[in-house]
């Protein structure tokens, strides 16, 4: 080994190290500007779109006086950088407001209820890639076949339904008229609160507690809404598998794996090993998807969760709640394309 | 102008007669006129392989007949109450049956299209010039204009379609033109990510930097040159993305925040369709079908026309 190489070497790694850091700063500063405008945007929705934010508060009847006394304590006499300072700094020391509903904060509501979405989502995203990656398979290895177009049309079906209508449809059918499943809620009301509340999903700790009676019950009520957001999950999870399937398949590598006689089989087995990353990508991006489609659904079940949470704040016209709600789901969406996009970096050799 | 190519595609039908579709597959068009008409006569053979486009198409079409045409083909007026007959089973009478007013819902859904195609048009109108505008600029300018009008899309796209315009509803209050606002406002991120990708391909190009040595202004470069080239993809995106805002729409109406009653708007038919509905089906149903028959068209309409506009895709 002559030194030069060495020398080489290490100011390979250097260079390397540098470029690291110059994309870890250069990301960072893109989320906090982008963490920055959210509380804009929010704090313009909240402030600045409403003709009188005051009137929205205390109501058309109130008199001077009332009026006026809001009027200050929302700092409206300020110019407005001064009022997006205030209503920043009140973020950031956790204050969100109160929910007129339960006169708790709005943080802490949102604590509670969280766990119960996550549950949905999380079944809701395995069902949506344990039915949407095989279908992207198959239709990208029977490439403008039957198959291929059943899939795509299939994809598309699902894609094209309004979920809440699917729910809809779900209680009126398995539930009203066949009586597969449960209705609204997690579980039935004589089981709320029986198990122990260990992981935040009520089959699970129903399952750890052994209670099998519970667990049943409780299936019964998540399936529908999880099968529901799964097929949100399934129609973009089948699309992105079949177009990186595609580009695997179109390789001179898979040609070489024909030529040398392999099976079919084989060959799509090693072609899926290679869009492993991809796939875990979109994955992490999928579940930002099923959070917005857990909205509606968890309306149409009464489900508990932040879905529910939120469009109850809208009836109430609790724009604490609503306002809360999509700066969190603004900053759960940005860090989830941070985790893809680092996810990305980590594991695909070809990003270094 | 150029820019009229993309809209003879589907308005242009070939006529029969020898002399028409001669004129149309000459190897060499006489002029330019003849060449356009021959790209749109092609794209529309093209567009005519693909079924699921024509169906997607079709229902398009009868969706449009139906808005025009509601008075003459719904069978009873939307509004009026009959408690005599109310929550009846689709019959011969009323085809999808009837609401907890007696009012027939066939007569509402077809009028439901209408208000459909209203936010539609409505949105896209809104939507489509302003993403052009910013997307163009961005890509244009470059430098500072850009990364500013970039970020701003990225704040905008950090939020999942539904839940900031559930936001932007909140703040305006309830009502069809609030819905489309709040939708439009969710909308524009979309076209000007695109539009800004398509112009970063074409300002490089030669006939970009030959029309500015003749002293072409930034302005006529953007408005003649650049905005024709964007709107291909542009138009598909617009039909794809229309069915999304109808899903959107839909959302909005079923929450009670979009269409108020007693307007037939199909999300909100669904969102008082939902307290009869265990008992009788009929009333989420019909509604919900009419919804996911339009979204869908859209959808493989989009698709279709991207096959025809877009020649990377191929």
């Amino acid at each position: 080994m002559s030194q030069a190489r060495e020398a080489a070497a290490r100011a390979a790694g250097a260079s390397r190290w540098r470029r690291r850091l110059r994309w870890t700063s250069r990301t960072l500063a893109t989320v906090a500007i982008t963490l920055l405008g959210l509380l804009a945007l929010t704090f313009f929705i909240g402030r600045v779109m409403p003709v009188d934010p005051v009137t929205a508060i205390v109501g058309e009847q109130a008199d001077q006086i009332t009026y006026e006394k809001v009027y200050r304590a929302l700092g409206l006499d300020e110019p407005l950088t001064t009022q997006f300072a205030i209503y920043v700094r009140g973020l950031l020391r956790g204050d969100f407001g109160t929910a007129i509903a339960t006169g708790h904060p709005v943080i802490e509501d949102i604590a509670r209820v969280f766990p119960a979405t996550v549950e949905l989502a999380t079944l809701g995203l395995i069902g949506g890639v344990l039915l949407g990656v095989p279908m992207g398979i198959v239709a990208a290895v029977r490439r403008n076949r039957l198959a291929d177009h059943v899939v795509r049309l299939f994809g598309l079906a699902f894609h094209s339904v309004p979920n809440f209508w699917l729910g809809l449809m779900a209680l009126v059918v398995f539930y009203a008229a066949l009586g597969w499943i449960g209705g609204a809620g997690r579980v039935s009301l004589h089981y709320i609160g029986v198990v122990p509340d260990v992981t935040g999903s009520i089959l699970l700790d129903a399952m750890l507690a052994g209670d099998w009676d519970i667990a049943l019950d409780a299936f019964r009520h998540v399936i529908a809404p999880a099968l529901i957001l799964a097929s949100g999950g399934m129609a973009y999870l089948s699309r992105m598998t079949r177009s990186f399937m595609l580009d695997q398949l179109n390789q001179e590598y898979v040609m070489a794996a024909r030529i040398k006689g392999l099976s079919e089989w084989r060959v799509t087995l090693h072609a899926f090993r290679n869009i492993g990353v991809q796939l875990l990508t979109v994955v992490v991006l999928a579940y930002g998807g099923l959070l917005d489609g857990a909205v509606l659904t968890e309306t149409v079940f009464a489900w508990p969760g932040f879905g529910q949470y939120l469009t109850s704040g809208l009836m109430a016209g609790d724009m604490n709640v609503v306002l809360t709600c999509t700066l969190l789901v603004g900053v759960i969406f940005v860090t989830l394309n941070l985790v893809s996009d680092v996810l990305y970096r980590i594991l695909d050799p070809r990003t270094r | 102008m150029p820019t009229s190519v993309e809209t003879q595609t589907n308005a242009e039908s070939p006529q029969p007669g020898a002399g028409i579709r001669n004129w149309l597959t000459a190897e060499i068009p006489g002029s330019a006129v003849q060449a356009r008409a021959q790209r749109a006569y092609f794209g529309w053979i093209r567009f005519l392989r693909n079924p699921l486009a024509v169906v997607g198409l079709s229902v398009i079409v009868l969706l449009v007949l139906a808005a025009v045409f509601a008075p003459w083909i719904a069978t009873h007026d939307p509004l009026v109450q009959n408690l005599a007959t109310r929550l009846q089973p689709p019959s011969a009478e009323h085809w999808f049956g009837t609401d907890q007013l007696g009012r027939d819902l066939y007569s509402r859904v077809i009028y439901g299209a209408r208000i459909t195609l209203y936010i539609v048009l409505l949105v896209t109108a809104l939507v489509a010039p302003i993403g052009l505008l910013i997307g163009t600029l961005a890509g244009y300018y470059g430098g500072a204009i850009d990364v500013a009008l970039m970020r701003l899309t990225d704040i905008f796209l950090a939020f999942p379609g539904l839940v900031l315009a559930l936001a932007f509803v909140a703040a305006l209050g309830p009502g069809l033109e609030n819905a489309v606002i709040a939708i439009s406002l969710t909308n524009w991120p979309g076209f000007a990510r695109l539009a800004r990708a398509e112009t970063l391909i074409v300002r490089s190009s030669d006939y970009i930097a030959a029309s500015r040595l003749q002293g072409a202004s930034s302005g006529r470069i953007v408005g003649m040159h650049i905005v024709p080239m964007c709107m291909p993809s542009v138009v598909v995106r617009a039909t794809l993305s229309m069915a999304g805002v109808i899903l959107t729409a839909a959302g909005l109406g079923f929450l009670g925040l979009g269409a108020q009653p007693p307007s037939p708007e199909w999300g909100a038919m669904l969102s008082s369709g939902r307290r009869y509905m265990l008992d009788y089906w009929w009333m989420a149903t019909f509604p919900g079908l009419a919804i996911v028959l339009v979204s869908l068209a859209f959808n493989l309409f989009g698709d279709g026309l991207r096959d025809v506009l877009d020649p990377r895709n191929e």
